[in-house]
């Protein structure tokens, strides 16, 4: 195997006297699907803020596609092909979900600040293809129907589908998802696998995903990292997982006859 | 709106501005001067609201510094004016001395816009608030620009057509800015500036280029403004100023061009027309104010976005 997309090493973040995320050492390859649990206030969305450039680690060292990108701001991550979801959705609210999607072309936009200015042939040419593409993203996750809506009147499924499709715009890499089974039903559970796994396979990219839901994360992931107060008890895949000792105490208590957790 | 014949609306603004300006200052006609300078200042509203706006509507900043965008650009201007010709005979220098106060405001937007942008909300709003009040205090005691009592005698070269052409020229260059797959990276940063980072949006950036684009337009303002009034005083510049453009933003409906620039005009037109109740002028001016919050908060000229999403 080459190298890990996503190489974690020994990254280390303190905020104060707190340790949140102690020595979290981890890879995710190109096109695998890596699940990361633990119990809340475990470090995962503190682990995702260190990965996307919102926290620097206090120590330890993260490489993606083979380049250290401590130092980063978000948006050059973004540009190097990391893009995520949020716990709590934060799509552009005063925007339409047409318009949430067109933002998130941006940084492979050809047509600059002069263009947009002089409206000429260049920009012209630029704002169709770029429509066209939202266009395309919008069929192939069939939102284009409610194209014209403001973000924040979808139903709340959609929603989470949008800011999936809304990071795909900006053609990542490693797409980094938050909890997006959270707050959804059932079906819309079984909806979200079956788009999980289709975006890993039609676009070729690696998902980390963040989840309480046991089932979704036993369901769909290959392999699973656990975090308990900002370290890894356990990496291994569903199975290992699901028997794991030390894992089974922290997290998954009643999940580990085989039903859901607690808290799913 | 979209613009495909964006280009053409902007020619013919500011070919009717130039034509109604050769009528009105036409001696024959002898309008008067009064309600001319009225609509002078009407149009110098219009710009540095809609330029405001671009700041505090569209990308979500809280600026209280406009009014020192506006002083640097009006002393410029009218030190640039004097030099050239201190009679005020070279009417051909205008555009020069309106540019450099553009270009030296936009470089005072730079030097706040920078430092400032680590901060958010109630935080960048005291430190432009501050920029502002430095700005002021500074040119009270610059000897070469008059101090306190004013800088007098700057030739009056400003006339409707420069007035509404400039206003045309803002209005335009903002509109056209915001309704692209660039500028809706400012409406990105003013929803959620955490999520726009994530989309690869560079914040930073965006912010700056705001700071800079409206801080030019509120120094041109500034230079018409000078060669309108022939006098500078630093009073006329205080946060009073600026609190006038925020809340002609704010009644206008944040990051709503339209409404943003009939604001202007309405809130510069209430206090002359209320000139004849001279001691309650503005008791009545702020209590209009009031009453137009509470019964529109989200703006006066504020609608549903249309299908498609640009304003």
């Amino acid at each position: 195997m080459s190298a890990p997309l996503l190489q974690l090493d020994a990254a280390t973040i303190q905020f104060g006297g707190l340790t949140a995320v102690s020595a979290f050492t981890t890879a995710v390859a190109d096109n695998e699907l890596v699940g990361l649990i633990g119990p809340n206030g475990a470090g995962k969305t503190t682990a995702f803020n260190l990965i996307t450039g919102v926290y620097q680690p206090t120590s330890g060292s993260i490489r993606f596609a083979g380049q250290p990108t401590v130092g980063l701001k978000p948006n050059q991550l973004t540009r190097l092909g990391i893009a995520r979801t949020f716990q709590n959705i934060r799509l552009f609210h005063s925007m339409s979900v047409f318009d949430n999607i067109r933002a998130a072309t941006q940084l492979h936009r050809r047509h600059g600040i002069l263009d947009a200015l002089w409206r000429g042939r260049a920009h012209r040419a630029g704002e169709r293809e770029v429509e066209a593409r939202v266009m395309e993203l919008l069929e192939i996750f069939s939102l284009d129907k409610q194209r014209g809506e403001l973000a924040k009147s979808l139903p709340y499924g959609d929603q989470r589908r949008l800011e999936i499709v809304r990071a795909l715009a900006t053609k990542p890499r490693l797409l980094l998802l938050d909890e997006p089974a959270a707050g959804m039903n059932p079906t819309e559970k079984d909806d979200l696998m079956r788009l999980i796994r289709f975006v890993k396979d039609r676009y070729q990219i690696a998902v980390l995903l963040v989840e309480h839901d046991m089932k979704v994360v036993m369901g769909i992931c290959e392999r699973i990292a656990v975090l308990e107060y900002g370290r890894k008890i356990a990496e291994g895949s569903p199975q290992e997982i699901q028997r794991h000792p030390q894992v089974i105490e922290a997290y998954l208590g009643a999940a580990a006859s085989g039903k859901e957790s607690p808290d799913a | 709106m979209s613009l495909p014949g964006a280009k053409r609306w902007l020619l013919l603004g500011i070919a009717l501005a130039a034509v109604a300006s050769h009528f009105a200052h036409s001696p024959e006609l002898g309008l008067n001067r009064y309600y001319l300078g009225v609509a002078v200042d009407v149009g110098i509203a219009i710009i540095l609201a809609v330029s405001l706006n671009l700041i505090n509507g569209h990308t979500g900043q809280f600026s209280l510094g406009h009014a020192g965008f506006m002083a640097v650009g009006g002393y410029t201007a009218a030190k640039i004016s004097l030099l050239i010709s201190p009679a005020g005979e070279a009417a051909w220098g205008f555009p020069l001395a309106l540019l450099g106060g553009g270009l030296l405001a936009a470089l005072a937007g730079l030097l706040v816009g920078i430092p400032s942008l680590r901060l958010r909300g109630d935080y960048l709003a005291i430190v432009t608030l501050g920029f502002g009040e430095i700005i002021r205090v500074a040119v009270q005691n610059m000897e070469s620009v008059g101090a306190a009592s004013g800088l007098k005698g700057i030739p009056k070269y400003t006339t409707l057509g420069w007035t509404f052409g400039l206003a045309a020229i803002t209005i335009y260059v903002i509109t056209a800015l915001v309704n692209s797959t660039y500028g809706r990276g400012f409406i990105a940063v003013h929803d959620d500036e955490v999520a726009a980072e994530s989309m690869g949006i560079p914040t930073t950036r965006y912010k700056v280029t705001a700071f800079v684009t409206g801080a030019f337009f509120a120094g041109i303002a500034g230079g018409l403004y000078a060669h309108h009034k022939q006098f500078l005083s630093p009073t006329g510049f205080d946060f009073l100023k600026s609190i006038d453009i925020v809340v002609m933003v704010i009644l206008g409906g944040m990051g709503r061009t339209a409404g943003v620039a009939a604001a202007a005009v309405i809130l510069t037109l209430l206090p002359e027309s209320l000139r004849a109740f001279s001691e309650y002028r503005m008791i009545i001016y702020s209590l209009l104010i009031i009453l137009l919050m509470m019964l529109r908060p989200q703006g006066l000229f504020t609608f549903q976005r249309k299908q498609g999403g640009a304003s």
